[in-house]
């Protein structure tokens, strides 16, 4: 067992796919929620696989596509401060604020440095004493126990240069959020494989019994995203929506109760604004009273100055499920990976990214 | 952003152990993960364990699916 090959065979998934086309008699509309989901689904060609009555939609699931603007500006803001080196994922670097992006802040002599982990920022605040590191924090429940975990560490070591800039969100809030503004009717969703490995799958149920929309958590590979499917065809099918775990070698119903306690020693709820969708409602992170010292706002005095949102993007539309990449103007034209102008073009998760390296040939 | 991937831990010291990813050794972080062994698959995101797989419900996956009639 390696957990990989096992779940990309072919006649396992010939099987589902049979099931699938057999069963799925009403037409149903089912959002991928998270962005890995939509690059694995183009990445192996399931749409194609998949019949006509089934409709698949991408969900705001990048965090690095649902950034606001004034979040970005605020991390390019501390990137630019003398003594200070910023550390981030690779993802955001290229990403365009209001008037510029990591990468340029970089080319113009700012110090920021792409680390893989939480573990490298820690690395460099220990190498840089005389420096202040800034981790941009972004990333869903999957990564925010990771972030926490470091503030939990360099409390420990007495890392007194470490900061966090902390722009994480939550996922159940959005869907709450996306669900409620009735602007997409979704029969069904394929909930976040990686976030619900730490959240469980229990707080998925409110979409099955609040809304009758049909759940079902899925990993990343193949075989798992079609089971996920049959799961939310059978439930559409026989109208009884609930939660199905399509990975059960990873999610269980209540999560990493470890993780979930580290996040929330160091952090609580509040709102946060979200790109397209505004300010929600206990849907980020910030620092508890106890670990204030650790977060970047308050620590340094920045002025991103105002917010402005690229012309003719539509990547909040997008991200809501409302349009598609291949109803953007710009797409393809003017933004594309290597000059991209909204975030979903960045990420190599964004929807944009994955229409424009996999997907825009098959649309009609 | 979320991606996390399998790997087999090889030794551990600490907080900290030695996980092999496809054949190539990585340090990772047991602080989510406190209790993984040596010999167990966990999945890997930004350097950190997030959770142990468990084997036995994926052997439990792929025996279902194997069983499963491509007539429903």
């Amino acid at each position: 067992m390696r957990f990989i090959d096992e779940f990309r065979r072919s006649d396992l998934a010939q099987k589902l796919i049979a099931r699938i086309k057999q069963k799925a008699l009403s037409p149903a509309r089912f959002m991928e929620f998270c962005g890995g989901h939509t690059v694995a689904i183009f990445k192996f060609g399931i749409r194609q696989l998949l019949p006509p009555t089934i409709d698949m939609l991408s969900g705001p699931g990048c965090p690095v596509c649902v950034t606001d603007n004034s979040d970005l500006d605020k991390a390019i803001a501390l990137a630019q401060l003398p003594d200070v080196i910023a550390a981030t994922f690779g993802d955001m670097l290229k990403v365009p604020g209001s008037h510029s992006s990591l990468q340029k802040a970089k080319a113009e002599g700012a110090d920021v440095r792409i680390v893989y982990s939480t573990m490298d920022a820690l690395q460099i605040a220990r190498e840089n004493p005389s420096q202040s590191v800034v981790f941009i924090g972004i990333g869903f429940e999957t990564t925010a126990p990771t972030i926490a975990a470091s503030v939990l560490q360099a409390g420990q070591e007495k890392l007194d240069n470490y900061y966090v800039l902390s722009l994480h969100k939550l996922t159940p809030p959005v869907i709450k959020a996306l669900l409620d503004s009735g602007e997409v009717k979704l029969d069904g969703i394929v909930c976040p494989g990686h976030v619900s490995t730490i959240i469980g799958s229990s707080p998925w149920e409110f979409v099955a019994r609040d809304y009758g929309i049909a759940c079902a958590v899925s990993g990343f590979e193949p075989i798992d995203i079609l089971l996920s499917i049959e799961m939310l065809v059978s439930q559409v099918e026989d109208k009884a929506p609930k939660v199905d775990i399509a990975y059960r070698r990873s999610v269980r119903p209540d999560g990493n109760r470890r993780a979930l306690e580290l996040m929330d020693t160091v952090f609580e709820p509040c709102p946060a604004r979200w790109r397209g969708m505004g300010l929600l409602p206990d849907s980020g992170l910030r620092f508890r009273k106890e670990f204030e010292r650790f977060d970047a706002e308050l620590a340094f005095d920045i002025d991103p100055g105002p917010t402005y949102e690229p012309k003719g993007c539509i990547c909040g539309h997008i991200l809501r499920g409302v349009k598609t990449p291949m109803d953007c103007e710009l797409f393809a034209k003017l933004c594309t990976p290597e000059h991209p102008v909204g975030p979903c073009m960045v990420s190599s998760e964004g929807s944009c990214s994955a229409y424009y390296l996999y997907g825009a040939a098959y649309e009609p | 952003m979320c991606l996390a991937i399998p790997a087999l831990i090889k030794s551990i010291n600490g907080k900290e152990a030695e996980a092999e990813i496809g054949g190539i050794g990585r340090r990772v972080s047991l602080w989510l993960t406190p209790e993984a062994k040596v010999g167990d698959y966990v999945l890997i995101h930004t350097g950190y364990a997030i959770n142990v797989l468990d084997q036995e419900e994926a052997l439990e996956t792929l025996r279902l699916l194997e069983e499963l009639s491509e007539v429903y």
